[in-house]
């Protein structure tokens, strides 16, 4: 029992991080209906910020601003020299430039730092552990990016809700050509959208670097999780992003955790691990499959 | 006066070509991962072992050499194009460097079939020492097994009973569990296979706190072993059960980055730096002057040093001739150097055998954790596939 | 002054496809020479390159098919191009294990028996992940396409007894007739002869009235739905045609690496099938030739200068998408478009 329970805060943990990289997703599919690869960049640039100014500085929090820094004005950056050229183009072009910013981020970050990886400490307020049931001493830190997710979740989601430029990053995604009519600078609003994805992104980096190493691709290796996120959760739609973010951390998490034990049972241990591992990863794209044969456009619809 | 001349000009002729055969260097390929996570495994098997050629000036054995580098980038695939373009464009005839098992397998057969010579610094998986065994290929490091057999002894020496084990799923990961479990005398109350590519460790820690084992043992080499050390702190689980591992899991990198949090864990290993034999004195000597005291090898870079021992005799004793790879395997079985580890000799089917020790982190006088030798775990121990190998 | 126009509008055509075809002649007749080039230069390594580049060729114009002409964006093909792969290399540990597949299929290692196979295996898998995936489009469809190449890829990966992500050895080539495959010239040779084969169908494909269809299906699919085209078939045709072709370049890899892994079924090399595509020149015939010839050969002679090559392929790619309406190809044909489709 204990065990099914520390392996469900794991699965909330995971889901937390892809729904940090999956909310700027969804909103820059949704709003700008682009597809970008390069998402992931960001996650690495943000955890890259903050681990090198974490060895400079031994302070987590300065550490943590340098990282969501970094990941605005690469998202900045990025948005202004390449992206904002891909808006009215295809997708197949925007596939290419995309992959073609990944290939550039990626070496470069190796060029200036190197193919070993960086680490990042865990504050030490948060090094330790908590017992939330007796007897599961659990990660102090990774607790608190639950809490950390939870509270940028409803942040964001009253930022969408409740705000002018939420109403109009919301009317952008549905009804782009009555925004611009209306006089509103829809360039600025792009930017503005695109920034926010890479600074969600850039935190769900900066969060992750002291638990996992800070390497060249570990943005891509999350990625494609994070696609099927916005897909399941329905894409433009942060509620969307949550729950699918949920579903998706928490099966995954289970599937891993429990699937290649009961396979022991029926092969050999090395046999039945590989077979659990890859039958939990397939477990994800099925669901995803299934989602989208059923109900094409996600399981919560973008507002309307 | 013109017979004289003549016997002088024949006399010149001879010196000056065998001097012209003698100058053009034994070109030996290195197939190595240098980049990723693990990169730093290469780069310390590269750098022993041009530490040794660096000695000689150049040469082995008093063979000139010329070593070329080239990364695998950690893909099997990779490694075999490399290997292809040794064998074919650049006509080499003796490779080494291949530092994991999966890559391994996907290139050294491809060497063997192609008539060269392999001699592994690092990876040696259990088929190559037994049933494909082949007198072109020699492993001067540890068959992989015995490198973990050396754990689970260690283990069941310290008086441990219950042990919940993990390894990545790929051959060196079955190897080590398979090694350990032969000799730790105890229940394995838990055995995992995580993937080469995972970063989070997370289910894997829940799993070893529900299964409440006594000691835990984990092979996780390079990058992979600094993930798990910091989660396996992280998930507290570092204070409440000991670990014993085997060399890879805490070698010297792994060590700086972990810091004080690996103090207690037992670590068995077939060379420390604080050996006293003359020739790792020499070696730590040589290392230190080269790269500073600040960088310490870990034992990575003494297998490459020890590899370049070996190729070095087995030049010597065929004059740098590589025509014949059967000379080549009489001068190499002798093992005739002096090796930083002590005793070595070669078993049957061309791994090593010899002593393995425990080691323990603890607090260094500079106030650093330090990997301290504390005794003698086995002696002369070879491998169990030796009696499957025919050669 | 028309009939004029029509004369110069005719020459001009004219003077376009004699020069393609003088083209293709050049093209044929590099082709051919290579392998005796490469030796007599001293670097045979260059016969093993031109191998690589035209079973990609294959791989990518396969891709062509699907993304160029009809304008579905799929970021799943390497899924076909590694269960080809896979097929092969399952053949022959069969037929190295002498045990048969499943209790009853017989291992081979015969080419001619074992490349129909991973090509029919390949438009099996084609047939039904296509079937699932076109019922969807756009973004969901390049999403579904992924998700589905991925779950191909896990399973690669949990399947031990074949390697799972150590991958699975060919430990020879298999057998052609009489030919010596384990030389390299000899099977390079066999390569081109199947690319020109597969191209001179691709050709009779794309200019047929199925291709016609397919095109106009690009442009504007619920025209043609409108009068009466059932454009899920038309499209579920060419994704299962585009699949086998990418399942025969797997058979071809297979045997050219002797080594097949999961990294062949990875999203990263659809993508970088997608790049040979679109930096070639979609919708082209050749575009994917000259796309595969660019990666590759760019690959290589960039990591001779620099081991960040991909710092040069990243802005090159970018530069090819903003400036570029039609990939490399379409800086050398007429602005207004004379190519076919």
């Amino acid at each position: 029992m204990n065990l099914l329970f520390e392996q469900t805060l794991n699965g909330v943990q995971f889901g937390v991080m892809l729904f940090l990289l999956a909310a700027g997703l969804t909103l820059i599919f949704g709003v700008m209906r682009i597809i970008n690869l390069a998402h992931g960049a960001f996650y690495m640039i943000g955890a890259y910020g903050a681990a090198l100014v974490g060895e400079r500085t031994g302070s987590f929090a300065v550490a943590a601003l340098a990282g969501l820094a970094a990941a605005a004005v690469a998202g900045l950056v990025i948005e202004y020299v390449v992206v904002r050229r891909l808006y009215a183009r295809d997708h197949v072009q925007q596939v290419l430039a995309t992959f073609g910013i990944i290939l550039l981020v990626n070496e470069g970050a190796t060029i200036l730092f190197g193919r070993q990886p960086l680490y990042l400490p865990i504050p030490q307020l948060l090094s330790g552990t908590v017992q939330i049931v007796p007897g599961v001493p659990y990660p102090a830190y990774r607790l608190a990016i639950i809490a950390a997710g939870l509270i940028v979740a409803i942040g964001l989601a009253a930022f969408i809700n409740r705000t002018r430029i939420g109403m109009l990053v919301r009317a952008g995604s549905t009804h782009r050509e009555m925004v611009r009519a209306l006089g509103v600078n829809i360039r600025l609003l792009y930017t503005l959208v695109f920034g926010l994805g890479a600074l969600l992104a850039g935190l769900g980096g900066l969060l992750a670097a002291p638990l996992l190493s800070v390497q060249v691709g570990m943005g891509e290796q999350i990625l494609i999780l994070t696609f099927v996120v916005v897909v399941i959760g329905g894409v433009g739609s942060i509620r969307g992003a949550f729950a699918g973010a949920m579903v998706v951390g928490v099966v995954d998490t289970l599937l891993r955790g429990f699937l290649p034990t009961l396979l022991h049972r029926v092969m050999t241990v090395s046999a039945a691990d590989a077979l659990g591992g890859g039958l939990s990863s397939m477990g994800i794209y099925l669901i995803m499959a299934l989602v989208l044969l059923i109900r094409p456009q996600g399981l919560i619809r973008a507002a309307s | 006066m013109r017979v004289r001349s003549w016997l002088l000009g024949i006399a010149l002729l001879v010196t000056a070509a065998s001097a012209v055969e003698a100058q053009a260097p034994v070109k030996i390929g290195m197939i190595t991962t240098l980049s990723g996570p693990a990169g730093y495994i290469g780069a310390e098997i590269r750098d022993g072992f041009m530490l040794a050629v660096d000695i000689e000036g150049g040469k082995l054995g008093g063979v000139p050499v010329q070593v070329i580098v080239e990364d695998d980038g950690f893909k099997p695939g990779q490694g075999k194009q490399i290997a292809d373009k040794f064998l074919k464009s650049d006509k080499i005839k003796l490779i080494t460097g291949i530092v994991f098992s999966n890559i391994a397998g996907a290139t050294v057969p491809d060497v063997l079939d192609a008539g060269a010579i392999y001699v592994s610094p690092n990876a040696a998986p259990s088929n190559f020492a037994g049933k494909d065994c082949n007198k072109n290929y020699y492993v001067v490091s540890w068959q992989n097994d015995a490198l973990h057999e050396s754990a689970g002894q260690n283990a069941t020496n310290l008086g441990y009973k219950k042990a919940f084990i993990l390894a990545p799923n790929y051959q060196a990961g079955k190897d080590a569990l398979a090694g350990f479990k032969r000799y730790f005398k105890g229940e394995v109350v838990g055995e995992v296979y995580t993937r080469l590519d995972q970063t989070d460790y997370a289910p894997e820690m829940a799993q070893i706190r529900a299964a409440h084992p006594d000691v835990v043992f984990q092979f996780h080499p390079g990058g992979l072993g600094i993930s798990f050390m910091r989660q396996y702190q992280q998930a507290g689980l570092l204070g409440t059960i000991p670990m014993v591992v085997a060399a890879p899991s805490m070698d010297t990198t792994i060590l700086k980055a972990i810091g004080d949090a690996a103090i207690g864990v037992n670590v068995s290993a077939h060379w420390n730096a604080d050996f006293d034999n003359e020739a790792n004195q020499k070696f730590m000597t040589a290392w230190r002057s080269k790269f500073g005291a600040d960088r310490l090898p870990t034992f990575y870079a003494s297998q490459g040093y020890d590899t370049a021992l070996a190729i070095g005799a087995a030049l010597k004793g065929v004059h740098g001739d590589l025509g014949s790879t059967d000379a080549f395997r009489a001068a190499m079985l002798k093992a005739d150097f002096h090796s930083v580890r002590g005793a070595f000799k070669f078993g049957n089917n061309q791994h090593p055998i010899q002593d393995w020790y425990a080691l323990r982190v603890e607090k260094g006088s500079g106030g650093k954790p330090v990997l301290k030798t504390i005794g003698k775990i086995m002696s002369n121990h070879g491998d169990a596939y030796a009696k499957e190998c025919k050669l | 002054m028309l009939q004029a126009d029509g004369a110069i509008a005719a020459k001009a055509f004219k003077r376009t496809g004699a020069l393609r075809a003088a083209g293709i002649v050049a093209l044929a007749c590099g082709a051919l020479a290579l392998p005796f080039a490469a030796t007599a230069i001293g670097d045979p390594a260059l016969i093993s390159l031109a191998t690589r580049i035209v079973i990609y060729a294959i791989a990518a114009a396969s891709l062509n098919l699907i993304l160029g002409y009809g304008g579905l964006v799929s970021f799943g093909h390497a899924a076909y191009f590694g269960v080809g792969a896979y097929a092969v290399g399952i053949l022959y540990f069969h037929f190295h294990e002498a045990a048969p597949f499943l209790g009853f299929i017989p291992g081979t290692n015969r080419l001619l028996i074992a490349v129909p196979v991973a090509v029919a295996t390949s438009a099996i898998f084609a047939l039904v992940l296509g079937a699932l995936s076109l019922r969807t489009a756009g973004l969901q469809f390049i999403m579904i396409t992924l998700a589905f190449a991925q779950m191909v890829f896990f399973l690669f990966v949990s399947l031990k007894y074949y390697g799972g992500d150590d991958g699975l050895i060919v430990r020879r080539r298999d057998v052609l007739l009489d030919f010596d495959m384990a030389d390299d010239t000899t099977f390079y040779f066999v390569c081109l002869a199947v690319a020109a084969a597969y191209f001179f169908v691709f050709w009779r494909v794309v200019e047929s009235r199925f291709g016609l269809v397919l095109g106009g299906i690009r442009q504007n699919e619920r025209r043609l739905a409108a009068i009466g085209i059932s454009t899920y078939r038309y499209k579920l045709v060419a994704f299962v045609i585009a699949g086998a072709g990418a399942g025969l370049a797997g058979a071809l890899m297979a045997n050219f690496a002797k080594f097949v892994s999961p990294d062949l079924l990875h999203w990263s090399q659809s993508g970088d099938l997608m790049i040979m595509v679109i930096l070639g020149g979609s919708a082209t015939l050749f575009g994917p030739l000259i796309g595969a010839g660019m990666l590759i050969g760019l690959e290589t002679v960039l990591t001779g200068w620099t081991e960040h090559w991909q710092a040069v392929l990243g802005p090159l790619l970018i530069l090819v998408a903003l400036f570029t309406r039609g990939g490399v190809v379409s800086l050398f044909t007429a602005p207004g478009g004379a190519s076919h489709a």
